[in-house]
């Protein structure tokens, strides 16, 4: 008996001390979503009992036994306008409300620091712009604001901060982004909340907030050798994307020097904003992206370069702000050995032979 | 006795409407995919065979010709005449099931199947392919990228036309079942409503090929 | 006359189930399977929908089993995978869309509007047929694998990276939606064309303004699922593209097409269930429902905005900020008619003359457990909040307590209701009064804590969580085993009641409505002679008059 009650009450305290009732708020956006919630928490409580004061209520004072003989009423416009009006004041009220919140949440302010997340089966990729890898966690530090950049490498995923009250869906095919700026350091949950499959309870992680003193230690230490831009700089060569955007007046490519964040002019007339999407979408999917006063002969490399590599690309081409490494690629490029026997340098043009033709087709995926 | 007709005939309509919101889906799809890849869309539509779509929906219009000919024959009695009337249409359905085959076969051998040996190199290379260079002599190589999205578009036709065609298979069954059934004078005899309720049927799936039509093979053509 | 029920049944040493009925009129297994009667029809679809929901309810409860533990530990995430996903497959297409309109539906529709049958016997047959393929169908492709691809189908899961029976239970719900179609279409060529002599739109019960809704959703909506199902089993077989981002497709285009018809789905699921909640109300509070103009109206207009608003399940899928506007605004728009109804039905009971038998019971159940449903359905639509609680345990939450805490307990209420008409016999009262207060507690403390867990942030669809969601997932299952009482309760005494039961009668409700002044169970050809309507749907006043002038038995 007494070694039961024992059990019982450790069971109990376990319980009682593991056990919450509401998320920890760790971001900026979390008490303002959490009022809302709450606002809405309130009004249905009010609404609750309203409805079971008036099923209650009506029920004992008009039973059968107190008020034998029912009295027909066809209706009342003024009650049916009421809670018409009512109701659907509340509502409008939580769906601006709501939707403020929404905007907030899904517009990255220009000065947030983006790391790319790439979700597969069944893990989570982060890559910070450093170069720093994590499987399964996210480091970052308190008090800036911080863009994520998901995609996923093949079904849908969803990369859920309870803590921080955001979510976003990571999408087989184009980059989906949220922002959030945590708010207290510690270490809080990451779910991955889409069904994906056998392990999707398993895509579990950490995400762990840091003073920026030890976000900076932790950069430091965990820093893997080169920058996703440096990476990236690395694939632009040995993919060959210097021999037509190589800076050069008369290049075969429209120069890439600054041309992020700029509005361009398409070939179709339209314009595009030059974000990392399109960048991405460039990539692989040349022909739609086509800039005025070029001829659509890029090659695409879907199928060639991992999502992982898009990623490094698009960080390379983001920071470029002149040409002049562009330039020392090029005449070293020939050196790399994935590059055997493809590449030519600016000076040299292929004689005669269809550029689009020296497209790696057989090359396979580039390593990186 | 017309209370029952109406009755049928209002039913025979709302099913009709659920057809449209059926096919709805697949036009949504083809708009959505035609208005991102336009190049990929007109170099595919390219492949397919004008004369044999020309003659397929000439084929189909006079079918909903002969069909609701039928119709006024039941209406009139005349059983013989029905029942010729309602055989053409059946020719003329299974004339529509051939030359439809004729073109599945056709984009069988040039590898234009989705998935099954799918080939782009009629629209990178389109000298390779000689028949339709011909008839396209302005039609640019594509970027293999914008190649790639013929295979959408091969999709999507062989979903249209294939569900249409299911659609014509089932008509030209019930069809044949109404060619035995007139013989035997049970649409002459004053019950026309199956017969009409199924050339309104007919006529529906007639239509569906219309807007089928231009949206597949008339991509390009403009006056 | 007793002073607390409303019960009126004929003395028992006498009455006798009338020997003339649709159940002995013909008999022979054939006779029932070859049928054309709308009645015995609903007879058969509420065995084989019993069937089915029984199949699924026993694997809500595996559900629940394995969660009472943090770990992965009653079996594989693969198993458990496929058991959450044949559970939604199962009680969504085979119990959910078709249980009030085939069986009740199927059942009263002719009877309300004073019509032999429906408009189109035949067809109704088929659609049954075509329901016990589709469930043929399912059973075959649980029994060689199942599906685990959650109810949902998303692409490119479904389309490229499982290998389990995506096709075969695609095809099943395909056949299962044409049942659908047909039934709905079924419903509204009669509606429109077969009343009786008088019976004009707003004299109709609003049990057939409900179904009616729900008849325009059936058909306009389920095609759109059917070609998506087409779709995807073209992209799985074929690789024809339009869902594969590799070749230029889109699989946001799949979420387009799959919640034009799943949001709607989930209107046609209430809205009958609403119309059987009016019937009720109104019969135990010896009332005309309140407003019933702004009652038929609600339900017509539920069925309009339910198209409006499919991208309210995508809101973090990735589409563009603005669309969210727009569906957001139209999703607090949907929500407006339903909290009508609610208020409607409350003031219903003002000033009636109110008993408390077990369809009542239900009803009330109904109208606190979907009031809760229904305002967390606004916590979901307004899309700030949304980002914090979808794909988390609040949505499980939310569509529990909308259809099983609704929709469910309305079918139950229904069932009890018209069981004296269907069979000619009562229910025993004080074990179903006694199930319907086990269900409603069972029901909260299953659903109740998944609230609490979808804000704390446990995903659904999880075979193993973290620690801290224990106790919370501990008090569900406890909950679930109560419910599953509650459940099994009535199918033992409604059986049961079958033999045993006391002789219902005409009226034992002393209903208004034209089923009940037929005999229970109702003459194949429903009336002996035609009706002709002069007096308006829930008229007291004309009932009390009538009884006064005839007074029958059995």
């Amino acid at each position: 008996m007494e070694h039961i009650s024992q059990v019982l009450w450790q069971f109990l305290v376990k319980w009682l001390t593991d056990f919450s009732l509401f998320p920890p708020e760790a971001s900026k956006i979390a008490p303002q979503m959490d009022a809302l919630f709450f606002f809405m928490v309130l009004i249905s409580l009010i609404g609750m009992t309203i409805v079971v004061l008036l099923i209650v209520g009506f029920s004992i004072l008009y039973s059968k036994k107190r008020h034998p003989v029912a009295v027909q009423i066809e209706g009342s416009t003024l009650l049916e306008a009421t809670w018409t009006i009512i109701p659907l004041g509340l509502f409008l009220i939580m769906f601006v409300w709501g939707s403020l919140i929404y905007f907030r949440v899904y517009t990255p302010p220009a000065n947030a620091m983006n790391i790319y997340v790439v979700g597969k089966q069944w893990m989570w990729k982060a890559e910070h712009p450093g170069g720093q890898h994590e499987i399964n966690s996210l480091h970052i530090p308190m008090g800036r604001p911080i863009q994520l950049t998901l995609i996923s490498q093949d079904v849908f995923h969803s990369f859920s901060i309870p803590a921080f009250r955001v979510k976003r869906e990571a999408i087989p095919g184009r980059y989906t982004n949220v922002w959030f700026e945590a708010t207290k350091t510690g270490t809080y949950h990451l779910f991955c909340t889409q069904y994906c499959g056998t392990n999707h309870s398993a895509m579990i992680g950490d995400i762990v907030v840091l003073t920026p003193d030890d976000y900076r230690k932790w950069l430091g230490e965990s820093t893997s050798g080169m920058s996703l831009a440096q990476n990236g700089e690395r694939l632009f060569a040995s993919l060959s994307c210097n021999a037509c955007h190589s800076g050069k007046p008369g290049s075969r490519g429209p120069n890439l020097a600054g041309i992020f964040g700029s509005e361009i002019h398409l070939a179709n007339g339209s314009t595009a904003q030059v974000n990392e999407a399109y960048l991405r979408d460039a990539i692989l999917n040349p022909s739609d992206h086509v800039a005025q006063g070029y001829v659509p002969i890029m090659p695409t490399y879907q199928g060639q370069v991992s999502e992982d590599g898009v990623i490094s690309l698009v960080e390379y081409i983001k920071s470029l702000n002149s040409n002049d490494r562009v330039e020392q690629t090029l005449n070293t490029t020939t050196l790399l050995p994935e590059s055997e026997g493809k590449a030519t340098t600016g000076g040299q043009k292929p004689g005669g032979a269809n550029p689009a033709k020296q497209a790696p087709a057989s090359q396979g995926m580039v390593k990186q | 006795m017309e209370h029952q007709v109406d009755t049928t005939s209002f039913a025979m309509w709302l099913f009709l409407v659920t057809e449209i919101m059926f096919f709805g889906g697949l036009f949504c799809s083809y708009l959505i995919f035609r208005n991102w890849y336009y190049p990929a869309f007109v170099a595919a539509s390219h492949q397919l065979s004008i004369k044999e779509g020309t003659a397929n929906t000439a084929v189909l219009i006079v079918s909903s010709f002969t069909m609701p000919m039928g119709v006024w024959c039941a209406e009139t009695r005349r059983k013989g005449a029905l029942v010729l009337c309602l055989c053409l249409t059946f020719v003329l359905g299974l004339v529509f099931l051939g030359i439809k085959y004729d073109e599945y076969h056709e984009k069988y051998e040039k590898h234009h199947v989705p998935s099954w040996h799918y080939s782009t190199k009629a629209f990178t290379d389109p000298a390779s392919d000689p028949e339709v260079h011909k008839a396209y002599p302005d039609d640019k190589p594509l970027p293999l990228d914008m190649a790639r999205h013929t295979e959408v578009y091969f999709g999507l036709y062989f979903a249209m036309t294939g569900m249409h065609a299911l659609h014509m298979i089932i008509g030209i069954s019930i069809l044949g079942f109404m060619i035995f059934r007139a013989r035997a004078g049970a649409y002459t005899n004053g019950h026309v409503t199956f017969v009409n309720n199924f050339g309104l049927y007919w006529h529906f799936v007639d239509i569906v090929w219309i807007f089928l039509y231009p949206l597949l093979y008339l991509i390009s053509r403009h006056a | 006359m007793s002073t607390d029920t409303v019960v009126r049944l004929p003395d028992q040493s006498t009455a006798r189930i009338p020997k003339v009925n649709f159940i002995t009129k013909e008999n022979g297994l054939l006779s029932w399977l070859l049928t054309g009667d709308h009645k015995r029809i609903a007879t058969l679809y509420l065995i084989s929908i019993t069937f089915f929901f029984a199949i699924g309810g026993a694997l809500a409860g595996l559900i629940r089993l394995e969660l009472l533990t943090p770990q992965s530990d009653l079996m594989s995430t693969d198993t458990y995978n496929k058991v959450f996903s044949m559970h939604g497959i199962i009680m969504v297409f085979l119990f959910l869309v078709p249980s009030i309109p085939a069986t009740l539906g199927n059942f009263l529709m002719p009877l309300m509007i004073g019509a032999k049958d429906l408009a189109l016997p035949k067809i109704n047959l088929l659609s049954w047929y075509l329901y016990v393929i589709a469930g043929f169908m399912i059973l075959y492709s649980m029994m060689t694998g199942g599906v685990d691809t959650g109810w949902t189908f998303t692409v490119p899961l479904s389309t490229h990276y499982v290998n389990t029976n995506v096709i075969t239970t695609g095809l099943a719900i395909f056949v299962a939606g044409f049942s659908s179609v047909f039934t709905g279409l079924n419903f509204i060529v009669t509606i429109h064309k077969m009343r009786a002599p008088g019976m004009t739109w707003f004299r109709l019960p609003l049990f057939v303004w409900s179904n009616y809704a729900a008849s325009i959703l059936m058909v306009l909506g389920t095609p759109v699922l059917a070609i998506t199902l087409v779709l995807v089993i073209l992209e799985r077989a074929f690789g024809i593209g339009v869902f594969d981002p590799a070749k230029g497709g889109d699989p946001i285009l799949f979420q387009h097409l799959f919640w034009f018809y799943s949001h709607p789905a989930v209107y046609i699921m209430i809205l009958p269930g609403m119309g059987v909640i009016s019937e009720v109300i109104s019969t135990f509070s010896r009332k005309r429902v309140f407003g019933y103009t702004a009652v038929a109206f609600s339900s017509v207009a539920i069925a309009v905005f339910a198209f409006f608003v499919w991208e309210h399940h995508m809101f973090i899928m990735g589409v563009s900020n603005y669309s969210t506007l727009v569906f957001s605004l139209l999703t607090m728009l949907v929500a407006v008619p339903s909290a009508i109804k609610i208020f409607n039905w409350s003031f219903t009971l003002y000033k009636g003359s109110i008993t408390f038998e077990t369809p009542m019971l239900y009803s009330f159940g109904f109208m606190g457990l979907f009031t809760i449903g229904g305002l967390t359905g606004v916590f979901l639509a307004s899309t700030g909040t949304d980002i914090h609680l979808t794909e988390t345990y609040f949505i499980v939450a939310h569509f529990h307590f909308v259809m099983v805490g609704g929709m469910l307990m309305a079918f139950l209420s229904g069932i009890h209701f018209w069981w004296p008409k269907w069979t000619g016999r009562m229910y025993p009262e004080k074990i179903s009064q006694l199930a319907a207060l086990i269900t409603f507690i069972g029901f909260n403390l299953t659903f109740f804590p998944q609230f609490i867990l979808g804000m704390l942030g446990m995903p659904r669809r999880y075979a193993a969580y973290p620690p801290e969601f224990q106790v919370l997932n501990v008090f569900s299952t406890a909950g679930a085993t109560i419910l599953g009482i509650g459940y099994l309760l009535p199918i033992l005494y409604l059986t049961w009641s079958l033999k045993y039961g006391e002789i219902a009668g005409d009226n034992p409700w002393q209903a208004t409505g034209l089923e009940w002044q037929i005999q229970s169970p109702p003459l194949t050809e429903n009336f002996p002679e035609i009706p002709i309507v002069d007096y308006e749907a829930y008229d007291y006043e004309w009932l009390e008059r009538k009884e006064k002038e005839v007074t029958r038995v059995g």
